[in-house]
């Protein structure tokens, strides 16, 4: 089988800048969890938004699920993101008019392919969306009424986690998911969604400059960046 | 399916502002479609004031000035029929009827027209209506008046009150025909022509109190009674006009060469539907100043409705990102606003076409008895449907500026937003 991602000889720069994006070597195998970790300007943003499909005009190979980016259209990267990909940012995650499950359930709306892999697990796009609420310590009974604004930015970012687990997508990639969070806030959320990774077999690419984060990895790479 | 929730509950969390677009919305098009309805309204209404007649005759002038002093009782006529030229139209064997018309006295501003009940029996307007009273009988007496709708309301006439009419047609009238009272034998209902506005008398009432004059003041100690009126012989002299009903209608284009190039009478003939379309160019100019007007709230509301949607999209911003990053493409975030867009622009006419609606069926009876104003609770019209169908291009026209913006702010190359 062949690895979930796979980068040679990946560079990226914008037009007429020393590139801000390196990587001679890079491979994760499903179900590895990688912490990327470098200070602001090191381009991890850059690298993130790459492997999600948005960014393009990089030089280099870049394999998503056997999967060529260069060599796909927009409008398959796309695909590709709603079906294989969760992304979680640093915060607004969420569609504030929306109810909690309704939030968890969107890429169902997105992808058929993981909403059909969550009605096979629960039952329901609604079931499964209660289930991963219930495992990030969300009871829906206990805030299932609550509009999004009213939760803290810890309780925020757990449903974005659950979001991005929904249908249970081959990667998970996460842009300073902890860092509007303190720090007890912090374990709490990393614990949590490292949990319900394990069990699900989700692979997870993590960006942060918080070095606090590598005790949760087995594997991680550092990025100097050009500075 | 799941996208329009999207969209609904989008909107619902912005409901203050875009109840305020959905209302400005909803005014501007009940205001263009009920300009419309009522332009179509009162054209229709101007074209039917007299249906039925086939030809207006009156003493040599212009087809309009003939059609304003003898339909719309504006103006004055500068000469008169003789009476025995009438007589002749009259037995005609071609003329079906006639009815006579003499104008010239007013009671309060309003004018006084000398006919007879040939009024009643022949006189059509709108769809081929009569005449109906709302209280009374017709005329039946040499001293009896019918009083137009909004006569008898503004003075507040009630059947046999006593009432003095004027000579000449001002409002301030010195001279009043004072020793012979006209008591009202009936009222009309509405009819929104201008009958409303006018006083119904008989030809010879109108002859009893003119007797003793001459040259149009009173000669000094020549008055009558009423009692020696009746005595008198009151065949008319002269008429302002008469509406003439034909046999057949072919016979309308001979007769009126006849009549206007006969040598022994100078008369004219119209033909009221050419003559009503000649004074209608006239009118058109307001016509086109209203729908002008309508148009430019329409403009408004739907900037309106664009304001309030550009000045939502740097909140959305954030919005967009989530989507994009759930793996919705451009083209479908784009197509998500203009969807939005396109929702209220049908929410807003449907509540605008209510507020028609509900505004005509509380405004139709005010408008008829205040205004003499004919609107109808109509199906839109095919002009209506046009301008429908204009309000929602444009709606999806000033939707694709939010939706273009989206798909810009969608295309940038990143996940998540920068700070």
């Amino acid at each position: 089988m062949s690895p979930l991602i796979e980068i040679r000889q990946l560079a990226f720069a914008w037009p007429d800048n020393l590139p801000v994006l390196q990587i001679e070597h890079l491979q994760l195998e499903r179900g590895e969890h990688l912490f990327i970790q470098g200070a602001s300007g090191s381009g991890k943003s850059t690298l993130l938004n790459v492997l999600g499909g948005v960014l393009t005009g990089f030089t280099g190979e870049v394999r998503v699920n056997g999967l060529s980016l260069a060599q796909l259209s927009a409008r398959q990267r796309d695909r590709l993101r709603a079906d294989c990909m969760g992304v979680l940012f640093q915060q607004f995650n969420l569609l504030p008019y929306l109810s909690l499950e309704a939030n968890v359930s969107l890429p169902c709306v997105f992808s058929r392919q993981r909403r059909a892999a969550a009605i096979t697990r629960s039952g329901s796009v609604a079931a499964e969306a209660k289930r991963l609420l219930q495992r990030l310590g969300l009871s829906p009974q206990q805030y299932g009424k609550r509009p999004v604004a009213q939760l803290s930015i810890g309780q925020q970012q757990r449903v974005a986690a659950a979001r991005a687990l929904i249908g249970s997508p081959l990667l998970l990639i996460a842009d300073e998911p902890t860092s509007a969070l303190d720090g007890h806030s912090r374990d709490l959320f990393m614990q949590l969604l490292m949990e319900e990774l394990q069990q699900a077999d989700i692979t997870l690419l993590l960006v942060s400059h918080d070095p606090a984060l590598a005790r949760y990895f087995s594997r991680t790479l550092k990025l100097e960046g050009n500075t | 399916m799941m996208f329009l929730h999207i969209a609904a509950r989008s909107l619902f969390s912005r409901r203050a502002s875009v109840l305020l677009t959905l209302f400005t919305l909803a005014l501007s098009t009940a205001l263009l479609l009920g300009i419309e309805q009522i332009r179509a309204q009162s054209k229709a209404g101007f074209f039917n004031t007299v249906t039925g007649t086939d030809l207006i005759v009156g003493a040599r002038s212009g087809p309009v000035q003939l059609l304003l002093y003898s339909v719309f009782h504006v103006g004055s006529a500068t000469s008169n029929i003789r009476w025995h030229s009438y007589a002749e139209l009259r037995d005609d064997p071609r003329v079906a009827w006639t009815i006579p018309l003499s104008l010239g006295d007013s009671h309060r501003g309003y004018r006084v027209i000398g006919t007879d009940n040939g009024m009643f029996e022949h006189y059509r307007y709108g769809d081929g209506n009569r005449l109906q009273l709302a209280a009374g009988n017709q005329l039946n007496d040499l001293f009896s008046v019918v009083l137009g709708a909004e006569v008898a309301r503004t003075l507040d006439y009630q059947p046999n009150d006593e009432l003095i009419i004027a000579h000449g047609t001002g409002n301030t009238s010195f001279m009043q025909h004072d020793n012979m009272p006209f008591y009202v034998s009936g009222i009309l209902k509405p009819t929104g022509t201008p009958l409303d506005r006018a006083l119904l008398v008989t030809l010879e009432g109108l002859e009893a109190v003119h007797l003793g004059w001459r040259a149009g003041v009173p000669l000094p100690g020549a008055q009558a009674t009423p009692e020696q009126a009746r005595q008198r012989d009151l065949t008319p002299r002269q008429l302002t006009a008469a509406l003439v009903g034909l046999n057949s209608r072919m016979q309308a284009f001979h007769l009126q060469r006849e009549l206007n190039s006969k040598p022994s009478d100078p008369l004219t003939a119209v033909m009221p539907g050419v003559a009503l379309q000649e004074l209608w160019q006239v009118v058109r100019l307001a016509e086109k100043a209203l729908l002008a007007v309508s148009a430019a709230a329409l403009l408004i509301g739907v900037c309106g409705m664009l304001a309030v949607l550009l000045g939502s999209m740097q909140q959305r911003r954030h919005e967009i990102a989530v989507l994009r990053a759930l793996g919705a493409s451009p083209i479908r975030i784009s197509a998500l606003l203009l969807q939005e867009t396109l929702l209220l622009t049908v929410l807003g006419l449907l509540l605008g076409l209510a507020l028609l609606w509900g505004g005509i069926h509380l405004l139709q009876q005010p408008l008829l008895e205040q205004f003499g104003l004919h609107v109808g609770l109509t199906w839109p019209s095919t002009q209506q449907n046009r301008l429908v169908a204009i309000i929602l291009g444009m709606g999806l026209c000033s939707g694709l500026i939010p939706a273009i913006l989206a798909y810009r702010m969608a295309l940038v190359n990143s996940l998540g937003q920068r700070h």
